[in-house]
């Protein structure tokens, strides 16, 4: 293969017995680069990264891996890949140094190799202090961090990461974010699947979105995000019997009603790509009408919004903002418990 | 970061495919003994396993030897003790693929197994270094059992050429048990599951048998079973090793058995293997 693309995956099909896991999967990953997969539970993820690494099978369609087809040259494909599944593959009853030498003597390393391997791995991982510890001392950020160091011991051009931070707290997903980065640095190309949308949105080059076995949508995060219909201006009321005086007022910055919150008091509109501009608009509004707001922000739509525009049921989808609104907020409330979400969202944005 | 950038992809040494059957063969072989290593190395530090492995065998015999021994009459030379020491040794050997089987359930519920899928190993590494280590670990069960068998009053009543085949025997007899249990365990591939009743053939198979009693004291419909299955036959045999007595019939049997067990549970493995 002579163009630059590491991984080419062209109409992935799998079904497991009337499961139908992929009904037709279709991208590409340049080199060098991070494709981040996003995608609720059950959508299909796994099974691609299962198909890439030549665990298993597909139904029909074609996967390459630096040119190398996935079943047809499964052995060849092995040889340039690593892989850190969803769950971490450590063997807990030997120490992190035992399972890195393993790992690297299983590669064919020198054992005086395997052992120089491991112990710059464990450093560059901060695992150096517990290196001699059996994994199951571990917390569940180094077992991650072990299992990421694992994938990594024969230098694979292409590293596979299915849900790396999955049930980290806040402070080891951004340490785990950090690794990432740094191995993008050193130029591996990444295929990375992820349930949280901030995490696509910080380390992932392009984005694709598989709902129900199908692409729904791909491109960079800020190409998704303008398909959403642009920026949103926000504010709180503290006076919640004048919401609707409130929307009113704004009614003329949007493109469609604004959104409505009962619950929260809080009132978004959507102003296309319209910026600041907008925001002194409603500024000038709101004063004119005497209604008081707290909060008063102008925001990009975050991929929170873009996923649920793209996977909310159709009838949903043609729903007012508000109802669109609570579910994006009770979404968010499941999958990131911490309040570091958004915040890190914004940061993303502004990368 | 930046040397590390340039030695990329340099790590693994084969550039494509290994080679030439020669080179291959290289590769099982080593990938095998690194998996045997490993596995030693995990048993090592379970002391569940270690008490399985030596302390179990060793309760047994002296529970059968002081407890239920003296209210089961045998006949051969040596009394008691000289007929349970080959049905404890069998039984032993067969239940140790207990661990054969929980540790491949739970190396493939940890993911680790797909963690060897996915690299450059000989495919059949992983079953034949699991293997390999199995049969180190039977032959010390069986050595320690021997060991407390002779402090019990046990003698080798054949030789000594006999006696070496007994124990050969009784290894084969473990590994190959260990080839359905590995079956067992990478079809089931849940540790509780082949925990609570993915091995409970072992029951039958090593209690109704003549391990630790004749099996003509048994009623009439569980005779039949009792002297035909591969257990009984194996066991058998092995007392005939090592007490002296006839070995033709069951020799041969025994072959039959242990083989056509290897030939149709080995291809099966392999093919659960693939597939988990
Ligand atoms: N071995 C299997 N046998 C039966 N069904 C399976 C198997 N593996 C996956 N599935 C089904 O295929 C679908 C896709 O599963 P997959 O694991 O790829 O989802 P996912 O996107 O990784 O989800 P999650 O975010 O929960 O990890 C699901 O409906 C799942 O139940
Ligand atoms: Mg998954």
């Amino acid at each position: 293969m002579s163009d630059d693309a590491a991984i080419v995956v062209e109409n992935l099909h799998k079904s497991f017995g009337d499961v139908h896991a992929l009904r037709g999967v279709d991208f590409r990953v340049d080199r060098g680069t991070v494709l981040g997969v996003l995608g609720p539970n059950g959508a299909g993820k796994t099974t691609v990264v299962r198909i890439l690494t030549t665990l298993l099978h597909p139904d029909s369609g074609r996967a390459l891996v630096e040119g190398r087809d996935v079943v047809h040259q499964a052995a060849a494909v092995r040889e340039i890949i690593g892989l850190a599944g969803q769950s971490a593959a450590i063997q807990e009853e030997l120490t992190g140094r035992e399972n890195l030498e393993i790992v690297g003597r299983l590669y064919h390393l020198e054992k005086a190799t395997a052992r120089r391997r491991a112990v710059e791995l464990l450093e560059q991982f901060d695992l150096a202090g517990a290196a001699d510890r059996p994994a199951k001392t571990y917390s569940g950020g180094m077992l991650r961090r072990l299992d990421l160091a694992a994938s990594l011991v024969a230098r694979p051009s292409v590293l596979f990461l299915d849900e790396p931070t999955t049930g980290l707290d806040p402070r080891s997903r951004i340490g785990m974010w950090e690794v990432i980065r740094n191995l993008v640095a050193e130029g591996a190309t990444l295929f990375l699947t992820t349930q949280y949308l901030d995490e696509a949105d910080e380390l992932a080059d392009e984005i694709v979105v598989i709902d129900h076995g199908r692409v729904i949508a791909a491109g960079t995060a800020e190409a998704l995000k303008d398909r959403v219909g642009g920026n949103v201006v926000e504010f709180a009321l503290p006076d919640r019997d004048r919401l609707a005086e409130a929307a009113r007022a704004v009614a003329g910055l949007a493109d469609g009603d604004p959104s409505i919150e009962p619950d929260t008091g809080r009132v978004a509109v959507r102003v296309g790509s319209r910026g600041s501009e907008a925001l002194v608009q409603a500024v000038r509004e709101l004063d004119a009408a005497g209604i008081e707001v707290d909060g008063l922000a102008l925001r990009r739509p975050s991929l929170d919004d873009v996923f649920l525009a793209l996977t909310g049921h159709a009838a949903e989808a043609e729903e007012d903002g508000g109802g669109r609104r609570r579910r994006r907020r009770s979404r968010h409330g499941a999958s990131a418990p911490a309040g570091t979400e958004t915040d890190a969202t914004t940061e993303g944005v502004g990368r | 970061m930046s040397a590390v950038t340039a030695m990329r992809g340099t790590g693994a040494p084969a550039q494509g495919p290994p080679t030439g059957l020669g080179h291959r063969l290289r590769l099982g072989v080593m990938d095998t003994l690194t998996m045997t290593r490993r596995e030693l190395l995990i048993w090592f530090r379970v002391p569940a396993y270690i008490f399985f492995t030596i302390i179990q065998p060793i309760m047994f015999v002296l529970l059968f030897r002081y407890v239920f021994g003296g209210a089961i009459p045998v006949k051969v030379p040596g009394g008691y003790v000289s007929y349970l020491m080959p049905g404890i040794i069998g039984q032993s050997a067969a239940f140790a693929s207990f661990g054969t089987a929980i540790a491949l359930a739970r190396q493939i519920q940890k993911g680790v197994i797909d963690r060897f899928r996915s690299m450059p190993i000989a495919r059949s590494a992983v079953l034949t270094g699991r293997l390999l280590s199995d049969s180190l670990r039977l032959t010390l069960t069986v050595l320690v059992i021997l060991g407390v068998g002779y402090a019990v009053g046990f003698r080798f009543q054949n030789g000594w050429v006999p006696a070496i085949l007994m124990m050969l025997l009784g290894i084969a007899l473990g590994v190959v048990v260990c080839c359905i249990s590995a079956y067992v365990g990478l079809a089931i591939r849940d540790e509780e599951s082949v925990g609570s009743f993915g091995l409970v053939w072992l029951f039958p198979l090593t209690f109704v048998s003549s391990a630790f009693v004749t099996i003509s004291t048994m009623p009439g419909w569980l005779q039949a079973f009792a002297k035909n299955q591969p257990i009984s036959i194996v066991i058998e045999e092995m007392r005939s090793l090592a007490l002296g007595g006839p070995l033709a019939l069951h020799a041969w049997q025994s072959v039959v058995w242990l083989v056509g067990i290897l030939v149709v549970f080995i291809p099966l493995s392999v093919r659960a293997y693939r597939r988990v």
